[in-house]
């Protein structure tokens, strides 16, 4: 850590009167229609859903350094992949940054009051609380091993676990997602302050804007195709077990044609995230502000195109393979520009290292990897090969936990000064992300070695040649493990004793940091007027972050 | 021996090498780019690291530069597409000459048949320098077969026959894997592929304890579940004639033309009423329940038997032969009648 001289600057005070005193009381929580609260209790929520789907990792990883298998019967390791699966996905990743900093950044962004739909907000939460009742149900109950993707007909006919249990939790879960998109649509062409163009929008405006449109176009299709599942299973109307006259393959278009752009759905917020922090820590505007803006609606539309990509092997016609495979590649492109340009971006900055920064780095290196990871699977002859072994699960770790999960934190550090109105303790916290760095690269890199040598995803137990790379993955995970316990017990210590933060601590740019912190129930004292570009850094007085303890 | 810590599976087939080169090309792209924007942050924060003094430089971005960071991957994306393209129809098109095996999955096993009536399970034995077709059903969930050293891999679906075909070039024993999650026992639904020379595998084939080859058994299952009292050769026939049907065009009531493949044969015995020859009622009972994946298999191999052909469509009728209602058989009934309960069973049974 760089030795830093604590500048002297006036003491710095909680406002008086803001979002989390305003009102006490359970009651002024659960019934509260306010956009920032609703993100705290989302917080709450999710943080919950992540702690647990943790734990069914390190439980797979524990399970794995031998090859026999060191814990479970085969039965109890299929439930815990499936459950570690449907609750990060659906429970924590799926409303990660949309629900929790979207929730509480989109109405401050665009100098909005709240959401365009406050009740539909908390019924968000309400709904996804329902869903997450369910899948707390399902685990109570004895849980369910059928994957996160429900394969029929094995789900809809032959498996005995919960099965409905959890797909109605994740249907109703689903309905939540569709609210939030709803109202961050209308929120943006909506209530945007005086002089806040689209084309002064912050790009974590135009990225939650692409999620939502995700959201609320294929969320609709993932219920659908749950309900059909269960009333195969239920009712035994056959739809797609073939025993009962249906087509176990016509389930798999159904769900990917969500699972697909839902993947979207987990990355693109995290791009947003980047895109506000690489630009405030490099005192710069971004570099080619339209291009990373469309490529984010780029996204979110070839996204619909590629779904069958995930079923190269199942009996698809070649040339519809074909299709998919060149569809899937150009989705590439636009993600690829991304990092292109935030790279740019840093070029003739004038470059600071604070934690948010640190993850945003973190997270252009590993989605490289990831991004470029999964040209191995959009290439038809090679996908064969590598698909459904370790190679997949590398790579979608590295684009969920190396991006999104680290755009999370790195975003959830740089705006805790806003939502709590403290600092975080930045060497603690610089430490976290280093050793997260560290562990995550430890945990997958090996499975991407893993899978080319053939090892099959969902393996209770696996041929002893796979052993010392299973080992190293399970030692990189348990340091993983450490780098996302001490966030969790630094920043809960920080709510009371970290330093008062100021209204913008990182003089940063943005309509969010012209508020108090925390802000005040209504946001604005009084309605801003936007008359500049978005990261219109350069104008204060000495150009740098203050230098935070 | 194997080193301790391989990166590559072993190459044991034709398209292995292919496979291995397109990886490394991908390889390469990937730590080429990767390291490039590394280094370039690396760079970028080293050298425009926050000084007292120095502002930023405000640029707003360069439309050139967009073009070149757009083009350049899209060329180089388009010039991987084409190769694993390349691979893919290669991967999917069986040789003409391919031995032609039989696989059933289902929970939790695999088992193969050759067409001698030779059968395995979980174990694959196949000889070196040939090409391989293994036509695969499953009896219940989706499974996937999977073999690692040959690079090779394709779901094995419930309703359908998949194909996938190899050439092995190394003797030796391989992982066969099941790739596609199939419930409790996903991970213990492994075999193994053993490569032989080609007279180890005619020596190895002979000393099966085969009880008569799969058409044989065909031939016999046919006739006890009683399908030649209507498919037969006569022009009065009340089913399609099945002589010579293997591989040629049908034409349908509803004016198509399909060929007769597996999936054909097979769904016509299971589903009779999805596709109706032109020229036919649509009287025949369904075997759903009746004819298991194993014993269907031999039907096909027994159909095929009479004769692959290719040209005009067969059991072309203009006009449907007419049949009174008493004339309308009830095979299940007539089965009944005949062996009692038993239900035939195809040659011997796993």
């Amino acid at each position: 850590m760089s030795t830093v001289t604590i500048p002297t600057q006036p003491q710095l005070e909680m406002p008086k009167k803001h979002y989390l005193n305003d009102n006490y009381g359970i009651r002024s929580w659960l019934l509260t229609k306010d956009h920032k609260r609703i993100a705290v209790l989302y917080l709450i929520t999710i943080t919950f859903f992540f702690l647990i789907g943790g734990v069914f990792a390190a439980l797979i990883r524990l399970h794995l350094l031998v090859p026999e298998g060191a814990l479970f019967q085969a039965d109890v390791y299929n439930k815990l992949f499936s459950l570690h699966g449907v609750n990060m996905v659906f429970f924590f990743l799926v409303p990660s940054i949309p629900a929790t900093l979207g929730n509480f950044l989109v109405p401050l962004m665009v100098g909005a009051k709240d959401l365009a739909l406050p009740k539909i907000n908390l019924a968000s939460w309400y709904i996804f609380i329902i869903g997450a009742c369910f899948s707390v149900a399902t685990m109570v109950l004895g849980g369910v091993d059928t994957g996160w993707t429900f394969y029929t007909p094995l789900s809809s006919g032959y498996l005995k676990t919960h099965v409905v249990t959890m797909a109605v939790g994740i249907i109703i879960a689903g309905f939540a997602s569709i609210f939030t998109g709803l109202n961050f649509i209308v929120t943006v062409h909506r209530m945007r302050a005086p002089g806040l163009t689209w084309g002064r929008l912050p790009l974590f405006i135009w990225s939650n804007y692409a999620t939502s449109l995700i959201m609320v176009l294929a969320t609709p299709v993932l219920a659908i195709t749950l309900i059909l599942l269960a009333v195969e299973r239920g009712f035994h109307i056959g739809i797609f077990d073939p025993k009962l006259g249906g087509d176990p393959v016509l389930f798999q278009h159904m769900f990917w044609f969500y699972s697909h752009p839902a993947v979207y759905i987990m990355i693109l917020p995290g791009m947003g995230v980047i895109s506000e922090i690489v630009t405030c820590f490099s005192r710069k505007r971004v570099f080619g502000y339209s291009f990373v803006a469309f490529s984010s609606i780029a996204i979110a539309v070839f996204g619909f195109l590629v779904w069958a990509h995930h079923m190269f092997v199942a009996g698809i016609s070649t040339y519809s393979a074909l299709v998919f495979s060149l569809m899937s590649f150009a989705v590439a492109i636009p993600s690829a520009v991304k990092v292109f340009n935030w790279t740019a971006t840093m070029y003739k900055g004038s470059v600071s290292f604070h934690t948010p920064m640190l993850y945003a780095i973190g997270f252009i290196g590993l989605f490289t990897i990831g991004g470029l990871t999964g040209l191995f699977l959009a290439a038809l002859g090679l996908d064969i090969h590598v698909h459904d072994t370790y190679f997949v699960i590398a790579h979608f770790h590295y684009v969920m936990v190396g991006g999104m999960v680290m755009a999370y934190l790195g975003g959830l550090h740089f705006w805790w000064p806003k939502l709590t109105g403290r600092m975080y303790p930045e060497g603690w916290a610089k430490l976290a992300a280093l050793i997260t760095f560290i562990g995550f690269n430890l945990t997958f890199f090996p499975q991407f070695i893993l899978g080319y040598l053939g090892m099959p995803r969902r393996y209770a137990a696996y041929p002893p040649e796979f052993q010392v790379l299973n080992v190293l993955s399970t030692a990189g995970a348990s340091i993983l493990a450490v780098g996302f316990i001490l966030p969790l017990i630094y920043l809960l210590w920080s709510m009371r004793y970290g330093e008062v933060a100021g209204p913008n601590p990182w003089q940063a740019k943005g309509l969010e940091w012209e508020t108090s912190s925390p802000p005040p129930t209504h946001n604005f004292e009084h309605t801003p007027v936007v008359t500049e570009d978005p990261y219109h850094y350069g104008e204060e007085q000495d150009g740098e972050v203050p230098v935070v303890p | 021996m194997q080193p301790k810590l391989p990166l590559f599976p072993e190459q044991a087939s034709t398209v292995a090498g292919q496979v291995d080169a397109l990886y490394l090309f991908l390889v390469l792209i990937t730590t080429f780019f990767s390291l490039l924007i590394a280094l370039l942050i690396l760079f970028f924060a080293i050298k425009y690291k926050q000084t007292p003094g120095r502002k930023a430089e405000q640029i707003h971005g360069s439309t050139l530069l967009e073009i070149i960071w757009t083009v350049i991957p899209l060329g180089i994306s388009m010039f991987i597409f084409a190769w694993a393209a390349i691979i893919f129809f290669h991967q999917r098109r069986p040789p003409t000459n391919a031995l032609e095996l039989y696989g059933v999955g289902k929970q939790w096993m695999w088992k193969f048949e050759y067409s001698g009536g030779q059968r395995e399970i979980n174990s694959l034995h196949v000889p070196m320098g040939r090409p391989v077709k293994i036509s695969m059903i499953s009896q219940d969930v989706i499974h996937s077969f999977f073999v690692p050293a040959f690079r090779v891999k394709y779901d094995v679906l419930p309703n359908r026959y998949n194909t996938v075909w190899f050439e092995a070039t190394q003797p030796g024993t391989y992982h066969l894997f099941c790739s596609q999650y199939c419930g409790t026992k996903h991970s213990a639904m492994i075999g193994e592929v053993v490569v032989m020379k080609p007279e180890d595998f005619e020596a190895w084939l002979g000393s099966g304890k085969a009880e008569g080859s799969m058409a044989a058994n065909g031939e016999k299952y046919f006739q006890d579940l009683g399908c030649i009292t209507c498919h037969r050769p006569d022009s009065g026939a009340r089913g399609p004639n099945l002589q010579g049907l293997y591989g040629r065009p049908v034409r349908l009531s509803d004016g198509r033309t399909i060929i007769a493949d597996d999936n054909y044969i097979r769904e016509s015995v299971l589903d009779p009423a999805a596709k109706i020859v032109s020229g036919f009622q649509p009287i025949m009972p369904t075997f759903k329940g009746i004819v298991n994946e194993d014993g269907m298999l031999q039907l096909i191999a027994y159909i095929k038997s009479l004769g692959e052909q290719s040209g005009e469509p067969l059991n072309n009728r203009t006009s449907p032969t007419m049949l009174r209602d008493t004339e309308v058989p009830n095979i299940q009934q007539e089965m009944k009648n005949q062996g009692g309960t038993t239900q035939p069973q195809p040659g011997k049974k796993p």
